[in-house]
């Protein structure tokens, strides 16, 4: 079990030091498990504390403090845990944000503890080739033949070694660090840029470079330099091949006995569309033509064996290109592709499309246009840093105003994981290997509610990723989908994943329904709850099985406290954040 | 996508989605008052969206173009040979099938099946995100537009009895297509579509929890989450009263494994089970292939065969029900029409399109075939589109659905029955 026991420790320590234990990570480099529950905290060394590298004031805000501290843990993270609303608050929550700002300055000792549970985070892409082989081509065609007992496919094929192997560690991963890192601003923007550069990790040999991807690509700039984000991904072998680049040579190009190659416009026209200048960022179908012949030779050394970044110079077109009005001239190598990226990322457009993509993320989904244009010029007076949007961003008066408060629909990711906070459920680390199929670790567990919600983890098929806007995750499928992960979570019946309801009104009389209810809105919505979906939940009290009567039917009656836990975490004012 | 269109659906959609368009009484029960006896067998459409682009010209082969098999070498696929495998399958002396799609020409046979070639938008974007839009919304180059055209369709025909299963999209969000103000469920499987209480068989726990959330949802303010909240509730009850999982797939049909399958499947079943769909929505992925396309054989080949094989097994399955449905398939462009450096294609203009079913003028293939020498191309490298696909989308839509011609299905599109491609009786 991995439960989130180290927590619960914070919330005894005197206010004085809260700052400083949370700075720890609470534990202090024990690593979580069960020992470390009931062991005392350890003596915390007198640290004098540097001051934040970055500065925030929050705009002036009709918000009351509780609810700007919960919209800020909602928006700049997975939602509170419990306890979390009066730490910050103990804090300061504009310290708060300064820290979350400076994710590398915050210890994170018990997520670090959790992930050693899935090596293939820190495996490159040979090395995930090495100990998760592709099935081999005669082995494939004997199993569909029908040819092979199971006894001889699970020799053949051990489960704990197949390719599937990666995706699930790496989606577990994603759902570890979103329940228990500390840096939960930086997971939110390793989230939001992976989604922007998204690949799919089931198309072909992509599966054993996505978790390089990650770790290379997307989370070293994730609060860094825009243009390196771009940099790195279309250098990487995951975003090479995704989009087709790998296979883009000059037009006129042909291989002696193997016939004609040419250009591939898949990768320069989503550069464009997609990664900077947005659909109408003021460019052509000649534009993508001409990004695409300066990109020709950026390829990938032996794809299929987990081989890096190689520029061809053979295959690349040397003539003069025309880029947005931009000559490019004749002779060059790579740095046709360097200039691209220069000329991309220093656009007006871009600045324009990456401000709205976070304003939607981070306040509305119809961001405010005028907040859009201070973020971009944001981006374009610092170079596109994005620490800089951020604050711009967090610190403007749209992000505190009342309209903004619970304006957005949680995604599936986020409705997930903001519910196993709120509980402080605990999670399993994966099995080990050869245990049966059925035991599953938390962090897959909840991935597979993730992805029944609507979105599959790294399996987003199109280059767009997933949608940011409520429309596109409100549904009656998918709503029912959420109520059912609620109560399947509140009642504990997920394999891996441990809640337990009751310790959160184990001093409130279970006999006195209301009291009960009183204490779960206030855990799960910190009383943040419409008068409404109140009466609706206290009317459900009178309910038969709401309130479960003792065995012998005389005894004092008995709140059923899972399901007014479910009942609050499907409530409507849940999906919100 | 435009902000201002979420913006605008959420206010414009929310009193259909909240059902209080008469005088604030939910739209249920309006339904409930007015609908007599069992629900009448209305006309069905069945929309499939092939996301991706399909190469229309590996779909449904030109083999009569010589300019065809100058423009592509590997990836061409063999001109007929008398029903010989991996050969193209004639249909008319001048169009053929994908040897892949064998098992939709019986259907072509009794004349129960359609083409629509060179079909597409007039917007030239070949951007997938911007091209689906703009045929999901039914307003090519315009992105602001709140609604899909089904949504639209569908809201200028209002049925006193209508079903919450009027209009259902198979998969876990709601597409495009649909959303707007007459209200649409979406559903991962049939079988995920209630409240579920402990493992195995719904315990009595489950029932109260449905009702709870029930509760919460319809109490609240109106909105797009309460609002599709009591759509989801009204669709429970009525899915749970009609089970339609307990009906097998009908006459021998068999359904090609997978999630494309799945859901034809469980579009029947819907459909057998009389609970008064009138739109169908499902979509099927993989068609972006710009490298190693392959040809009679290989990896279009697979999806086109998992394709043909789901939509005869859908016919096959609805048997004499077929006779008032109609399944129209659809692509956001073709692909280019020479084959690239990497035995791919990439992002063309006109594509494909099929109809079929009972009132199908089938065993034609519909529009004017605008040629592939390189001077007939759009732009010179692709297939030009001669008939726009707002024409035979709003044919199916008028004809078959019975949506007025003065509905607002296509704005911005004047199209007189004599536009028409002329697919349907």
């Amino acid at each position: 079990m991995r439960p989130l026991e180290p927590r619960r420790a914070c919330a005894v320590l005197a206010p004085g030091l809260l700052a400083l234990a949370l700075l720890s990570g609470c534990s202090s480099g024990v690593p979580a498990g069960p020992a470390t529950r009931s062991a005392a905290t350890p003596p915390v060394p007198r640290v004098v504390e540097p001051p934040p590298r970055y500065r925030v004031t929050l705009a002036a805000s009709t918000l009351r403090e509780d609810q700007r501290i919960l919209h800020v843990l909602n928006r700049l993270g997975y939602g509170p845990r419990s306890g979390d609303v009066e730490r910050v608050r103990q804090m300061g929550l504009e310290r708060w944000i300064e820290r979350q700002l400076d994710p590398e300055r915050l210890p994170d000792a018990a997520l670090e503890a959790a992930l050693t549970d899935y090596p293939v985070l820190a495996m490159s892409p040979a090395g995930l080739y090495r100990d998760y082989p592709p099935p081999r081509q005669q082995d494939v065609q004997r199993f569909q033949s029908g040819q092979m007992t199971p006894q001889e496919i699970r020799e053949v094929f051990p489960p704990d070694r197949r390719p599937a192997v990666i995706n699930a560690q790496l989606q577990s991963a994603k759902i570890m660090r979103a329940v228990l890192s500390e840096r939960q601003l930086q997971e939110v923007m390793v989230d939001f840029w992976f989604n922007h550069f998204n690949v799919y990790a089931l198309k072909g040999p992509v599966r054993w470079m996505t978790p390089a991807y990650e770790r290379e690509a997307i989370r070293p700039h994730a609060m860094g330099r825009f243009r390196d984000l771009v940099l790195a991904t279309a250098h990487h072998p995951a975003m090479l091949y995704y989009l087709d680049n790998w296979l883009s040579t000059r037009d006129d190009l042909v291989v002696p006995g193997r016939g004609r190659r040419g250009l591939n416009e898949n990768y320069a026209r989503e550069l464009m569309e997609l990664h900077t200048l947005g659909v109408d960022g003021g460019y052509s179908q000649q534009d993508v033509v001409e990004v695409a012949r300066c990109f020709t030779g950026w390829t990938i050394e032996r794809p299929q064996q987990g081989g890096g970044y190689l520029f061809r110079p053979g295959t690349h077109d040397r003539g003069a290109k025309h880029v947005l009005g931009r000559a490019i001239p004749a002779g060059g190598g790579q740095e046709d592709g360097l200039a691209v990226i220069d000329l991309l990322t220093r656009h007006s457009s871009t600045a324009r499309f990456i401000a709205t993509k976070l304003v939607r993320r981070f306040v509305r989904d119809d961001p405010p246009k005028a907040l859009v244009d201070r973020v971009a010029r944001v981006f374009q007076k610092t170079d596109g840093d994005i620490r800089a949007m951020l604050v711009a961003i967090v610190t403007s008066p749209e992000f505190v105003s009342a309209d903004t408060y619970q304006a957005k629909t949680k995604t599936p990711l986020e409705v997930v994981v903001s519910a196993v906070r709120a509980l402080d459920g605990g999670l399993d680390p994966p099995p080990a290997p050869g245990a049966p199929a059925r035991v599953v670790g938390g962090g897959l567990s909840l991935a597979r509610q993730v992805a029944r919600l609507g979105e599959p983890l790294y399996e987003a098929q199109p280059p767009t990723g997933y949608p940011d806007v409520a429309p596109a995750w409100v549904n009656a499928g998918a709503l029912l989908g959420r109520m059912n992960y609620a109560l399947a979570l509140a009642q504990s019946r997920l394999p891996g994943v441990r809640t337990d309801v009751g310790r959160f009104v184990q001093d409130v009389d279970r006999g006195q329904p209301a009291a009960v209810l009183d204490r779960i809105v206030s855990v799960v919505l910190h009383g943040e709850v419409s008068a409404s979906t109140r009466r609706v939940l206290a009317s459900q009290l009178d309910s038969p099985e709401i309130v479960r009567a003792t065995s012998d039917d005389r005894g004092p009656r008995n709140t059923d406290v899972e399901k007014l836990a479910a009942l609050v975490l499907g409530s409507p004012e849940f999906q919100r954040r | 996508m435009d902000p201002c269109t979420r913006r605008a659906f959420m206010r414009g959609g929310a009193l259909s989605v909240l059902g209080v368009g008469l005088g604030g009484v939910p739209r249920f029960l309006v339904r409930t008052a007015t609908a007599q006896g069992t629900p009448s067998r209305s006309k069905v459409l069945i929309a499939v969206f092939q996301r991706g682009a399909v190469d229309g010209l590996s779909m449904v082969v030109p083999h009569g173009d010589p300019d065809y098999y100058s423009a592509r070498g590997a990836i061409a696929i063999a001109r007929p040979a008398g029903g010989q495998p991996d050969t193209t399958v004639d249909l008319d002396g001048f169009f053929g099938l994908h040897p892949a799609m064998s098992p939709l020409k019986p259907l072509w046979g009794a004349r129960r099946l359609a083409v629509v070639h060179a079909c597409g938008s007039p917007d030239i974007t070949r951007s997938h995100f911007d091209a689906q839009d703009y045929m999901e919304s039914g307003t090519p180059g315009v992105k602001s537009t709140a609604d899909g055209w089904l949504a639209r369709g569908l809201h200028a025909t209002p049925r006193a009895s209508a079903s919450p299963f009027r209009a259902v999209a198979m998969g876990p969000q709601l597409p495009r297509v649909l959303r707007g103000e007459a209200g649409a469920v979406a559903m991962g499987s049939l079988a995920d579509f209630d409240v579920k209480g402990e493992q195995g068989a719904p315990a009595t726990g489950a029932v109260d929890a449905r009702r709870g959330f029930e509760s919460m949802y319809e109490q609240g303010v109106r909105d797009l989450l309460y609002g599709t909240g009591r759509e989801t509730f009204e669709a429970v009850k009525m899915l749970k009263a009609a089970a339609p999982q307990r009906l097998a797939p009908a006459n021998g049909a068999q359904y090609p494994r997978g999630r494309f399958g799945e859901s034809l499947k469980q579009i029947a079943q819907l459909i057998r089970a009389d609970v008064g769909v009138e739109v169908a929505f499902t979509d099927v992925g993989g068609w972006d292939t710009h490298a190693g396309q392959g040809n009679e054989r290989g990896q279009l080949a697979n999806r086109l065969s998992d394709f043909a094989q789901g939509l005869a097994a859908l016919e096959r399955d609805l048997g004499d029900r077929m006779d008032d449905v109609v399944v129209l398939t659809m692509s956001e462009f073709g692909r280019t029409v020479r084959e690239n450096g990497n035995r791919g294609t990439d992002h063309g203009h006109a594509t494909a399109m099929l109809v079929l079913g009972g009132p199908v003028r089938g065993g034609v293939v519909y529009g004017r075939w605008p040629g592939l020498r390189r001077d007939q191309l759009f732009e010179g490298r692709d297939l030009a589109v001669t008939t726009d696909f707002r024409a035979l989308f709003a044919e199916v839509a008028q004809r078959h659905l019975g949506v007025a011609p003065t509905a607002p299905l296509f704005p911005g599109f004047a199209v007189k029955t004599s536009g028409f491609p002329g697919v349907l009786v």
